[in-house]
């Protein structure tokens, strides 16, 4: 018995990412930039990519742009902005809960003679609108609020937030980092006053080492990648074909049967959540229900680190993440659960459960009696 | 200059009496096994009591030499120029070239020192050093011979072919592996054990290896850092059958029947009992332990005897009276600190008291090991599901 629910580490590939991948690779291989037919064929695979990813927002194909992630999104988005403003202003704002690969490229940022704004978020881990239109000046040049948080799952006012900044600075760029929420949640960023949206294949089934950057037309980005100047020059490099016709595939199918597999989700998250209250000593951390989103439940259990319960779930085939998979380099307190104000009884002791299209109410019953067997054995043997 | 040869210099096989022609067969073995995966074909052979290395094409010199530092029992490697013996005329041209192009600083004091074995040889060995000493200074106004320190060392042999060489790359030194017989290293993730397997095997002794792995306490991770450090040590100890032995059930019976505070020493006896029967098992003469006096509660002297009270065969502890920046030093230059220091925590770590013990008293420790009814069956289960690795070729 395998039973994953680390799926805001990586999900597994869908089908039909696996089958145009393999087409791309041994049939289509061809360099979109070629001017014969085997450059047309693989351009063609990009094309109908950028328009599944534009369908999937609402937006139009020209606006989106490939890149190798969520994390080169996001620096671009931000880096990008940054060498483009020029003498627009040197100020950004974001919140204390963002991913690495925002909070770090604002640091760097910082450190480059820039001033950011870090705002805090309440106990469920949520930034107030209002406080992000008070910290917006004629200076500022990027708002970035991420869309679901990676950790505890909470869902961000995003389309609060884009039309109050619009409303106080008309020319300040508005990032969402939508790697956690896209597929989650419809995004509509003309809606939200959203210019810059970050998404990552791998989180919805697609393959690792690529995404898109959703870019309005009209924002000016300065590359932080140079080269043969492909895609409008703002990303250069041959495009990664096969993995762009596998988030192709990926975005198209995350969005089928959106309704019902969101209802599925938020019947498993409910599900896990009010089991894992009814055991001693265990609190649930951030939003509950339709309040969070749909997939992550993070849990802290009192007396038991979280590495320990981790291997010990692992010997039962059942695979979680400690915190936040991504923060396990930085041996050290997570970023969000320290925002939130958890008491250090329960910071060492917090997993993080993450589900998946996939994911059954069998399994989460399974998870549920996995842990009532544990956790008192594993209670008796703690550091005195 | 491209070197289609070395001469191997050996240290202590010199003066191993009738044994000698054993140690070197040895070295020849393992120099020839450690160029195995070097770019290019070379031919290893023993001629009137020395080393050679010929390479019998191109090859890459770099990866060589760092081969050939890899072996034990190799104090230094000489890049040799060899040729035939084509006349006076022909080795001082040939050697003047070698200086050129070895020394293109030229800003040098040198000493020719010529041997002659070949006897039939016209000149004699003297005739040789001021003659060739003459010819480079003709060559090269701006070196100076100095026959007390000099710079450079400018060895010309004369034997079937000439040799001449002058820099001397330090090998790994020691004993070739083989010709010390075979030990058992307890391994752990730290920093010490891995220095002390290399320390021991440099003497010429095979390794096998024992880590204690505690699931769901310790992770796989922490697992394949000691895989990753066995793997670094044996490109020096060769081939490691890495012996995993799970020791949750034992340590947590320990854990819960045996005061805190003796927790760390009860657990390294049953450490020292498993590591001994698997030594038994596998042919190995002693184990080899990373301890340093004092540096930890259970490495205090009578920490030390109270462990090594359980042990039979001998315990070698190389690091005993080293200064933990000394094992440092040496786990960078092998190459292990990095993987070290990867933050996983390993059994030792986990159940450790506040305030362990540093002085045990060895009957308070015996008397608490009668409470430990289950420990003999959870040991021979331990020796009963251990899982073997082998590491490195």
């Amino acid at each position: 018995m395998e039973i994953y629910l680390d799926n805001s580490a990586t999900t597994r590939t869908f089908p039909v990412v696996r089958e145009i991948m393999m087409q791309a690779m041994a049939e289509d291989f061809g360099n979109p930039s070629s001017l014969h037919r085997k450059g047309v064929e693989a351009e063609r695979y990009v094309r109908q990519a950028q328009e599944q990813a534009a369908r999937s927002l609402k937006v139009d194909p020209k606006e989106i742009l490939f890149t190798s992630g969520g994390t080169e999104s996001n620096n671009l988005a931000i880096l990008g902005t940054a060498l483009a403003a020029g003498r627009q202003g040197k100020h950004l704002v974001t919140t204390a809960v963002e991913h690495p690969s925002v909070s770090e490229t604002m640091r760097y940022l910082e450190e480059q003679g820039f001033s950011v704004t870090w705002l805090p978020v309440d106990s469920q881990g949520r930034v107030a609108p209002e406080a992000v239109e008070e910290a917006v000046t004629p200076e500022t040049i990027l708002v970035s609020v991420m869309a679901v948080n990676n950790e505890i799952g909470t869902r961000e006012p995003v389309e609060e937030i884009g039309p109050r900044i619009k409303a106080k600075n008309p020319r300040c760029l508005f990032h969402v980092d939508a790697v956690q929420g896209f597929g989650k949640y419809r995004l509509r960023p003309r809606a939200a006053r959203i210019d810059l949206l970050s998404v990552s294949a791998h989180k919805i089934h697609g393959p690792k080492g690529i995404g898109f950057l959703y870019v309005r037309d009209g924002v000016r980005l300065h590359p932080i990648v140079f080269g043969g100047g492909q895609q409008h020059g703002l990303r250069s490099g041959t495009e990664n074909v096969p993995g762009i016709a596998g988030l192709g595939a990926a975005v198209e199918e995350v969005y089928r049967d959106y309704e019902a597999r969101t209802d599925h989700l938020y019947v498993c998250k409910a599900r896990l959540a009010e089991g894992l209250r009814k055991l001693p000593d265990v609190r649930v951390n951030g939003p509950e229900g339709r309040e969070g989103a749909p997939h992550i439940v993070s849990a802290s259990f009192a007396g038991i680190r979280s590495e320990v319960l981790l291997h010990a779930l692992e010997e039962k085939g059942i695979y979680v993440s400690a915190g936040s998979a991504c923060s396990s380099h930085h041996p050290g307190v997570s970023s969000t659960l320290a925002a939130i104000g958890l008491d250090k009884k329960w910071l060492e002791g917090t997993l993080r459960f993450s589900m998946s299209l996939d994911t059954t109410e069998e399994e989460v019953d399974a998870v549920l009696a996995a842990l009532a067997e544990l956790l008192p054995f594993l209670r008796r043997f703690t550091r005195r | 200059m491209t070197y289609q040869a070395f001469l191997i210099k050996y240290a202590e096989i010199g003066i191993k009496g009738k044994n000698r022609y054993m140690f070197e067969d040895t070295l020849v073995s393992r120099i020839a096994h450690a160029l195995r995966p070097v770019e290019g074909q070379f031919e290893v052979y023993k001629s009137q009591g020395r080393i050679y290395v010929k390479a019998l094409g191109p090859y890459d010199f770099d990866e060589a030499v760092d081969a050939l530092q890899h072996v034990f029992g190799i104090a230094g490697i000489c890049p040799l120029l060899q040729f035939p013996d084509q006349g006076f005329e022909d080795l001082c041209q040939r050697t003047v070239a070698y200086m050129g192009e070895t020394y293109p600083d030229r800003r040098r004091t040198f000493k020719v020192m010529a041997r002659r074995a070949n006897k039939r040889y016209p000149l004699d060995s003297n005739e040789i050093n001021s003659r060739v000493g003459e010819a480079v200074l003709e060559a090269f106004p701006e070196m100076r011979v100095d026959v007390h320190h000099p710079d450079v060392l400018l060895n010309i042999e004369v034997r079937e072919q000439i040799n001449v060489y002058s820099q001397v790359i330090p090998g790994a030194g020691g004993m070739p592996l083989g010709t010390n017989g075979r030990g058992m290293l307890l391994l752990s993730g730290g920093i010490d054990s891995p220095v002390a397997g290399y320390m021991v095997s440099r003497r010429g002794v095979w390794i096998d290896a024992v880590y204690f792995h505690a699931p769901p306490y310790t992770s796989e991770r922490a697992k394949q850092k000691v895989v990753d450090l066995a793997r670094i040590i044996s490109r020096y100890t060769g081939p490691i059958r890495l012996h995993v032995v799970n020791f949750t059930d034992l340590q947590l019976h320990i854990y819960e029947t045996c005061p805190h505070e003796e927790l760390t020493i009860l657990m390294r006896r049953y450490m020292m009992r498993i590591a001994q029967r698997l030594a038994e098992q596998n042919g190995c003469q002693a184990l080899i332990t990373g301890e340093s006096i004092g540096q930890v509660a259970s490495q205090t002297m009578q920490s030390l005897a109270a462990t090594n009270d359980v042990c039979t065969l001998p315990v070698f502890r190389p690091l005993i009276a080293f200064d933990k920046q000394e094992i440092v030093d040496v786990a960078k230059r092998i190459g292990t600190f990095e993987t070290s220091i990867q933050p996983f925590e390993d059994c030792c770590t986990i159940f450790v008291a506040k305030h362990p013990v540093t002085k045990p008293n060895l009957n308070v420790i015996r008397r608490s090991e009668t409470h430990l009814t289950q420990a003999d069956p959870l040991m021979e289960k331990a020796l009963e599901t251990v899982e073997v690795i082998s590491v490195g070729e």
